[in-house]
């Protein structure tokens, strides 16, 4: 550092060519992929003259329907990333015994289990749910788009601008190595001077922004846009959970930007939050972290929920049994959600009363949630159930979740929880409930609308393949943690003395391995299926005989979703309408209100991740002018008051008509 | 429309869509939206008041609010927050009877209150910085700061929201775009208020209390 000239702090702040770790050769070798994967799919691009067409179709595009398949694209190339982290931890633990010490030496080791966290927290599982809910919600309410268009699409590139600040830090600098949750002291300054913390709070922060509108979105949207008719208790279940999701989204995320900002402050103007000193107060931190950090643990799970609900009444080819209490559930979950955060650390030592409070509010979490589990089996109860892959899903979602909640309701008794906090218990634990609840649903989810959303099926021998991968691993690799975290492991180790633990980490690695399988399979089944397209394709628009209201328009729908906003009587409308007799309309069209594309939300964004870039590394010049440009821009992106457009109503006629043909050939 | 499905039901012949179409991206939903994001910008505040409010008295040895806050002076703070939101009442009073040169008059009115404002603010930080009460000093400051100066980071975020829409305006003339950003402001600036107050109340008035 001392032998860069004064002109180099000034110009690159405190960034220095040692930043950029060539004595890797992990990360040189990932460098190296990313930079040849990175360039083949830029040439190929260039080669298909295809820029113009992203940029005009995509990028910009204010569509729900577009802006949630980039999201879930998002979330599927992130898991790749965060799961190549898991697979180097397992790896790490199944041989570092005794004198090996492995390949992951502590400082690499502490920013991957930090990275895989805050990766497949914010940057896959947060996408794929919001992809969902961008993608289904105004279809299932009749709708032709959100409430606000245009922040839809900034949102979707707020939160690439987070992943592009995690992706940078892999290559210029350094992760944090404090965990996913980032307690201080140990992310203070005194502790973690480094540029990692400061890439997580900056990426944090802007992604927050992205998923805070688009929380505010989709409440206004779900409000405001129902279809005539469609009052609340007419509302589908997936609706129901998206809009639960949103409210705690809107109600946790400007927590979560709060207590970051005044870490951030800690660290970059001094001020004494929560230092050790001076008046801090660390459990400050841990107390606030957690209000918003309990809420999104639903946030992930609740749409879930709705996905499963909707599975389980089109395949069981019936109502969903006990609508109204399913509903009321899910608000009951949604409030409770906010009383119980400081079961995530009994061990502060609020005391026995103030323990007992949270340990009992957490139990209470699993009447409702128990009460879904029942309403999904009295659905299946003498349905005419058919064995396709999202139904698969849903059982085995069933089945894991019961033992992640049973071992969930053990963790809240606070007696327990003083010997299992922190411990590999835990770990298996919330690993059971999230990939058996969100990364199952997930998946649930993509088969059951890929259809919608491209006009054709997911190959099943693939999908069915990914399927058995995935549970099965996920057993083999997480019910030995659960062990290990009874005999007293605790979390976040890179190095084991005692040798009889090993056959359990080898065992869990093993069972990553089955994972790895799993999301190979799935990108094969993709591959597959768009190679055999036209065998999958359906015409129809209704590939499971669906029973909600995207099912009535074509797949994929058109920009405009329903030429007449549909009327609706029943909670399954579109049930209702085929069981009724409905019949398309053919002629009278009108022209349709569109909102126009912008590519104001991507610059913006762009311009707020250099700002976020230059704050990381000090450079203050940087920081300064594209904080300067992001307001110019947001200014002038409000003179522009020209937003909307109409189609035509021949357009519309067209596009109907090509669908009537569709009809008669399928 | 709920009437015309009624009856269509009541006919047994039921209406599957709408045929006078016509759904329309304005208003209701921007208001409503605009509460939402309100509301979670309270939260914002409810964090740094509950940060205030446990690490408020950890003073570390250092000032207190008993020896620091210059009541006189907040009080003036006070008034000029609470007189530029008449002010700006005013002019949403003016832009319901559509008259223009009255709206951008009392915009005008309640920007120079809001400057005032900060001014008056920046005088009182500087001068506590100056006797060594700085934001690094102690928790209780770096809370005192973080509070009050988000709150007056908002309100300077709202002068140039302000200084902008005067130039929609003025470009523009009150079409229902404008009117309805107005109206976001108009929630924005009140909603600073009702924060000031909870600011006042908690941090100045409890603060000299021995």
């Amino acid at each position: 550092m001392n032998s860069y000239p004064d002109w180099w702090k000034l110009v690159f702040g405190r960034f220095t060519l040692e930043a950029i770790p060539y004595h890797e050769p992990i990360l040189v070798a990932t460098f190296a992929g990313v930079v040849i994967g990175g360039l083949a799919v830029i040439a190929l691009i260039t080669r298909l003259k295809a820029w113009g067409y992203l940029w005009n179709e995509w990028f910009t595009s204010v569509d729900h329907k577009k802006i949630g398949i980039m999201y879930m694209v998002l979330g599927v190339v992130m898991l790749l990333r965060g799961f190549a982290d898991a697979l180097m931890m397992r790896g790490q633990q199944a041989i570092a015994f005794g004198a090996n010490e492995g390949y992951l030496p502590p400082h690499h080791y502490d920013q991957i289990f930090t990275a895989h966290g805050v990766i497949m927290i914010f940057f896959v599982a947060m996408p794929l749910v919001t992809g969902l809910m961008n993608y289904v919600v105004p279809l299932q309410i009749g709708a032709r788009d959100v409430a606000f268009p245009f922040l839809n699409n900034f949102s979707f590139w707020m939160t690439v601008g987070g992943v592009v600040l995690v992706m940078a830090s892999l290559f210029v600098g350094e992760f944090a190595k404090v965990g996913w949750l980032a307690y201080p002291p140990l992310s203070g300054a005194a502790y973690s001077p480094g540029v990692g913390m400061d890439y997580y709070l900056w990426a944090l922060q802007i992604a927050g922004v992205g998923t805070t509108l688009s929380g505010i979105n989709l409440i206004a949207t779900i409000v405001k846009m129902r279809a005539p008719g469609m009052d609340m208790m007419k509302m589908p279940v997936f609706t129901w959970t998206a809009l639960c999701t949103n409210v705690l989204i809107v109600a946790s995320f400007p927590i979560l930007a709060g207590t970051l900002a005044l870490l951030t402050l800690d660290r970059y103007v001094g001020t004494n939050f929560f230092t050790n000193d001076l008046g801090g107060n660390p459990m400050m931190y841990v107390n606030l972290i957690w209000i918003w950090g309990h809420p999104e643990v639903y946030i992930l799970i609740l749409p879930c929920f709705g996905i499963y609900s909707e599975i389980a009444s089109t395949f069981a080819g019936k109502k969903l049994f006990g609508y109204t209490s399913m509903v009321y559930a899910t608000v009951v979950i949604t409030i409770l959600s906010y009383l119980v955060w400081l079961h995530h650390f009994f061990t502060m030592g609020s005391g026995a009363s103030v323990n007992s409070f949270f340990g009992i509010t957490t139990m209470i979490i699993s009447i409702p949630t128990g009460a879904k589990i029942f309403n999904w089996l009295f659905t299946m109860y003498r349905g005419r159930i058919r064995f396709e892959l999202p139904m698969m899903w849903l059982i085995a979602f069933m089945l894991t979740f019961v033992i992640g909640g049973m071992t969930g309701v053990m963790l809240a008794v606070p007696p327990a929880d003083f010997i299992l906090h922190n411990s590999l218990f835990l770990i298996a634990h919330f690993h059971n409930v999230i990939i058996g609840g969100v990364v199952f649903g997930a998946f649930a989810g993509i088969t059951y609308w890929f259809p919608k959303a491209f006009g054709f099926k997911l190959d099943e021998f693939w999908g069915k393949l990914s399927f058995w991968f995935w549970v099965i691993g996920f057993y083999v690799a997480f019910m030995p943690l659960y062990v290990l975290g009874l005999m007293g492991v605790t979390r976040r180790l890179n190095h084991f003395e005692d040798p009889s633990l090993q056959i359990w980490f080898m065992i869990a690695a093993f069972g990553a391995v089955l994972i790895a399988f799993g999301i190979l399979c799935f990108l094969i089944q993709i591959a597959v299926s768009i190679l055999h397209r036209d065998r999958l394709r359906d015409l129809t628009g209704d590939p499971w005989d669906g029973r909600t209201l995207e099912w009535s328009t074509s797949s994929p729908p058109p920009a405009y979703n329903f030429a007449f906003t549909p009327v609706v009587h029943d909670h399954d409308a579109w049930a209702d309408m085929k069981k009724r007799g409905y019949r398309r309309p053919l002629g009278g069209f009108r022209p349709i209100h569109m909102p126009r594309n912008t590519g104001a939300g991507l610059i913006i964004s762009a311009l707020a991740t250099i700002c976020g870039f230059a704050l990381v590394w000090y450079v203050w010049w940087l920081a300064a002018l594209s904080f300067a440009a992001v307001i110019v821009t947001a200014i002038a992106h409000t003179f522009n008051y020209d937003r909307d457009f109409h189609i035509p109503a021949e357009t519309v006629l067209r596009e109907e008509n090509a669908r009537t043909e569709q009809l008669a050939r399928a | 429309m709920t009437t015309a499905t009624a009856t269509a039901q009541q006919a047994d012949t039921p209406v599957f869509h709408v045929t006078d179409d016509e759904h329309e991206h304005s208003g209701g939903s921007t208001m409503l939206g605009f509460w939402m994001y309100l509301m979670s910008d309270c939260l914002v505040f409810a964090v740094l008041f509950a940060t205030y409010g446990v690490l408020g008295r950890s003073y570390a040895a250092g000032p207190s609010g008993a020896d620091l806050f210059d009541l006189k002076l907040v009080a003036v703070n006070t008034a000029m927050l609470l007189f530029s939101s008449i002010t700006y009442g005013f002019a949403m009073l003016a832009m319901e009877k559509g008259r223009q040169a009255a709206v951008q008059g009392w915009l005008i009115v309640t920007g120079l209150f809001g400057l005032a404002f900060i001014g008056i603010e920046l005088y009182e930080f500087h001068h506590m910085i100056l006797e060594g009460a700085t934001p690094m000093r102690s928790a209780f400051l770096s809370s005192f700061f973080t509070l009050v100066g988000t709150h007056g980071l908002h309100v300077s975020f709202g002068l140039i929201w302000l200084t902008v829409l005067m130039v929609q305006v003025s470009q523009r003339g009150l079409i229902e775009a404008n009117r309805r950003r107005l109206m976001c402001l108009s929630m924005f600036w009140h909603f600073l208020d009702v924060i000031w107050i909870g600011v006042f109340t908690f941090v100045y008035l409890m603060g000299v209390l021995k």
